[in-house]
């Protein structure tokens, strides 16, 4: 292998932004028949540098060769047409659509007067589904398929074209282990036709058992490339972070109160089915699972988004129906959602207004709003949370991500909750804020809030809960405390195994 | 059944549902409320609706792509004025005087040629600008009305080709020149819909736009290409409707682009593009013109007309959104 030229080889790649720079000088090369692994933090350039590969983003320095020859991809056809194959994390689909056209989007076989060939198509969509073996053909309509099967349909993409490199960022953060091997099988099957592959992924023991390499990025800085054969989990992390993560347990045990918030058999229709568990006042309950597992559906249940089809919520050992989200607000429960950008805050308005958002209402002088309330509201949460911003003025789409993160459970602790449910509370943010954010809901199980953290990432779940709830598929698999949870045990659980079997 | 399969089922015929529950309920209160003694299902009554149809018909099947594609075209009234000026007026132009009822073609194409270029630049500037079709459409929208007032004031433009008039009022197999316009547009644009690379491109983009970019297709020129075909359909309908009648008023094309919009709405095309078919279109056109002509039929005046449509509308669009909940698990909004 060390004497065949790379199929992809980056250059000093730079890319900035105003004020970011963004890409500072990466270089890697994948060679023929060779897994990749490209791994950091989120922040770390990750995506960007996929973005200039894939001809989205224009590098402002550095070039991108395969084989002999200088490169510029002007546009995401001229990537294809050269054989750089992307399988997307976010589900790039359009789901009117059926799975065969979607496999070919961009590139439908063509007839004359530029009519499609439906006839060409079925016949090599069903080869690429055979090869998969999945359960459904290629006149599905993709909106009807699950979650896990909308994502083969996306790797399905990567045997359309005859590929040099194919790129699979995070393929396999919503397939369960079946599906896993056969995405392995078609990995492997990819590396002995001599295509280059960039594998990103978050999870260790993948990247661990199938790439050969691994080159990793830190705040847009190449840190370097390892054989994967020479390295082990520890010094990649720490490659990753800059230093050694804190991995270490939940170890400060508080005072347990009463339960606050109790969950009896509670269903949501398909989405998730006889969930019980409850969550005591100063507890942390984490809750496990793949992305579809039904997590972020019962929280959204909770707070009135979602009426449950049968069982009961009881708040404080009372039988409550929560109707809308007004509702749980007036009884003490308060969601911090997935989507900070989406869902919790209004990017454009001050940090001020933000955090007053759902009692600005009742922060009233006469006909107008208190505004000297409003900003001693601002003022006593920042300082509990430790927000950093120039003042209240700032416009929150301009601070950090941890920064945001903090305005967004400011507002909801100024609404006095008893029940706090956090669902994904560092997504994108980086590792210094992620640690204090960790800290910080500990912090609040300690003065008495009663939390639940719904999180992908394992190590938080980890490390910040007194005991997980692992779930899979809609149901409840398992509950750990502390004490015997461990990655393996927890692994199996949320991939839907009962026992003690190995995977 | 599949869950699932019956509001499917109910979705996709529903507007042929609706056109059957409209005769039957013209029919029978015709018997009692209406005026004349010729029953509301008369063929030539029908045949008349498809003809009468066919202005916003014709229309409607670009307005189906466009609106696939995730876009609006509010300008194709005021589009649909310009060429019939320009078709009426073009025939009396100085330059053409020596070509006889060869002036016919040269103005027809003419008419046409204006709509594409119109549309196209509807498209071109969407595609350039990225400013949402909706502000651009309701510029133009503006902007092309102007044009008509500016080129006779409050005046209408009139010019009767006696030679055009006979094409317009012949029949062929006992279908009107303007039926067989419609049917044929119909059928081209359902071809190009569901048949062609380009058609399937334009759901791809309508449904999710990123995933088409990613995909290499340049949404841009699928964009402007779907605006120049609306253009031209606009410009077609202009050229069949006033071979016939043969004046054209400033304010003539008025909040056609309402009723079309209501057609391809009711025929079950998804406000925020992605779905819909040509069939569905022709269904809500079809339904549309029934409902004008059996309200009339029983005796109510335009004004109730207006009235009881839009409450139509409404209640389609509640009856969709209710059998598009897939359930009571829906998050709430």
């Amino acid at each position: 292998m060390t004497d065949a030229k790379p199929v992809l080889h980056l250059d000093d790649i730079v890319k900035t932004f105003p004020g970011v720079r963004a890409l500072d000088g990466v270089s890697f090369s994948v060679m023929p028949g060779e897994v990749h692994a490209l791994m950091g933090e989120n922040g770390a350039g990750k995506s960007t540098l996929m973005k200039v590969l894939g001809g989205i983003y224009q590098p402002d320095g550095g070039a991108i060769y395969m084989g002999d020859h200088k490169v510029v991809m002007a546009g995401p056809l001229e990537a294809k047409a050269k054989g750089i194959v992307f399988i997307h994390q976010e589900l790039s689909l359009a789901e009117e659509l059926t799975v065969a056209e979607n496999i070919y989007l961009g590139e439908l076989p063509r007839k004359s007067f530029g009519r499609v060939d439906w006839a060409t198509l079925a016949e090599r969509t069903n080869a690429i589904l055979k090869k998969l073996n999945v359960g459904f053909d290629a006149k599905t309509r993709v909106g009807d398929l699950s979650i896990a099967n909308q994502q083969m349909v996306e790797i399905a993409r990567a045997l359309t074209v005859d590929a040099k490199a194919v790129i699979f960022d995070e393929p396999t953060a919503s397939l369960t282990d079946a599906e896993k091997s056969v995405l392995f099988d078609v990995i492997a099957d990819l590396k002995s036709e001599g295509v280059g592959i960039i594998y990103i992924s978050h999870r260790m023991e993948e990247i661990f058992k199938i790439t050969d390499r691994i080159s990793i990025l830190r705040d847009g800085q190449y840190q370097g490339t390892v054989a994967t054969a020479d390295t082990d989990e520890e010094a990649v992390t720490q490659m990753m972070i800059g230093r050694t993560l804190d991995l270490s347990r939940n170890a400060s045990h508080h005072e347990l109160g009463d339960v606050a918030l109790e969950v009896r058999g509670l269903s949501c229709g398909k989405l998730y089915q006889d969930v019980s568990f409850e969550v005591r006042r100063g507890e942390v309950v984490g809750f496990y699972g793949l992305v579809g597992a039904g997590r972020t559906e019962i929280a959204e249940t909770l707070f009135g988004l979602r009426d449950p089809s049968a069982g009961k919520i009881l708040l404080d050992g009372e039988e409550v129906r929560i109707h809308s989200p007004a509702d749980a607000i007036a009884r003490g429960i308060s969601l911090v959602p997935e989507d900070r950008k989406g869902q919790g805050l209004v990017l454009g308005m001050n940090c001020r207004d933000n955090m007053t958002l759902p009692q600005v209402d009742d922060l009233k002088a006469g006909p107008f709003v208190a505004e000297g309330a409003e900003i001693a509201i601002f003022d006593q949460y920042r300082d509990r949370l430790d927000i950093r911003t120039p003042g209240w003025k700032q416009q929150v789409g301009n601070l950090s991500g941890g920064n945001q993160q903090k305005i967004v459970i400011g507002k909801w602790l100024s609404m006095h909750p008893n029940v706090l449910i956090v669902d994904e509370p560092t997504r994108g943010i980086d590792v210094g804020s992620k640690s204090e954010i960790h800290k910080l809901l500990r912090e609040l199980a300690a003065q008495g809030y009663a939390v639940m953290v719904i999180s992908s990432e394992m190590p938080e779940v980890l490390h910040v809960s007194d005991r997980i709830v692992a779930m899979y598929s809609g149901r409840i698999m398992r509950t750990f405390t502390s004490e015997e949870v461990s990655e393996d045990n927890l692994i199996q659980a949320i991939s839907g195994i009962k026992s003690n079997e190995a995977a | 059944m599949q869950p699932g399969a019956l509001s499917k089922a109910l979705k996709n015929g529903a507007i042929w549902g609706f056109i059957v529950l409209e005769l039957i309920f013209f029919s029978v209160a015709g018997e009692y409320l209406s005026l004349s003694d010729k029953a509301f299902m008369d063929y030539d009554n029908m045949l008349l609706l498809l003809k009468q149809s066919a202005p916003i018909g014709i229309i409607a099947m670009g307005m189906t792509i466009v609106m696939v594609n995730g876009n609006i075209d509010l300008s194709v009234g005021a589009t649909y004025a310009i060429a019939a000026i320009i078709l009426l007026d073009s025939m009396t132009w100085p330059i053409f005087a020596g070509l006889g009822d060869w002036v016919i073609p040269v103005a027809c194409l003419l008419a046409l040629a204006v709509g594409t270029l119109l549309g196209a630049l509807n498209g071109l500037i969407v595609w350039k600008t990225g400013v949402d079709a909706f502000i651009v459409t309701l510029g133009s929208m503006l902007g092309f009305r102007g044009i008509v007032f500016m080129f006779n004031g409050e005046n209408p433009t009139s010019h009767l080709n006696w030679t055009l008039v006979d094409i317009a009022e012949a029949e062929f197999l006992g279908l009107a020149t303007a039926s067989w316009f419609l049917l044929a547009v119909t059928l081209v644009i359902w071809f190009v819909m569901t048949k062609t690379v380009h058609g399937r491109n334009a759901y791809a983009i309508g449904d999710n736009r990123e995933a088409a970019v990613n995909a290499g297709i340049r949404v841009g020129p699928h964009m402007m290409i779907n605006f120049a075909i609306i253009g031209f359909l606009a410009a077609l309908s202009a050229v069949v409707f006033y071979s016939e009648s043969g004046s054209v008023n400033p304010n003539d094309g008025q909040l056609y682009e309402l009723w079309v919009i209501t057609a391809v709405v009711l025929g079950g095309t998804k406000i925020t593009g992605g779905a819909g078919s040509v069939m569905g279109t022709f269904g809500g056109v079809i339904a549309i013109q029934l409902l004008r002509k059996g309200l009339g039929h029983i005796g109510a005046d335009t004004s109730t007309v207006n009235l009881v449509i839009g409450l139509i509308l409404i209640a389609v669009l509640f009856l969709e959104r209710q059998l598009n909940v897939k359930g009571k698990e829906e998050l709430k909004v």
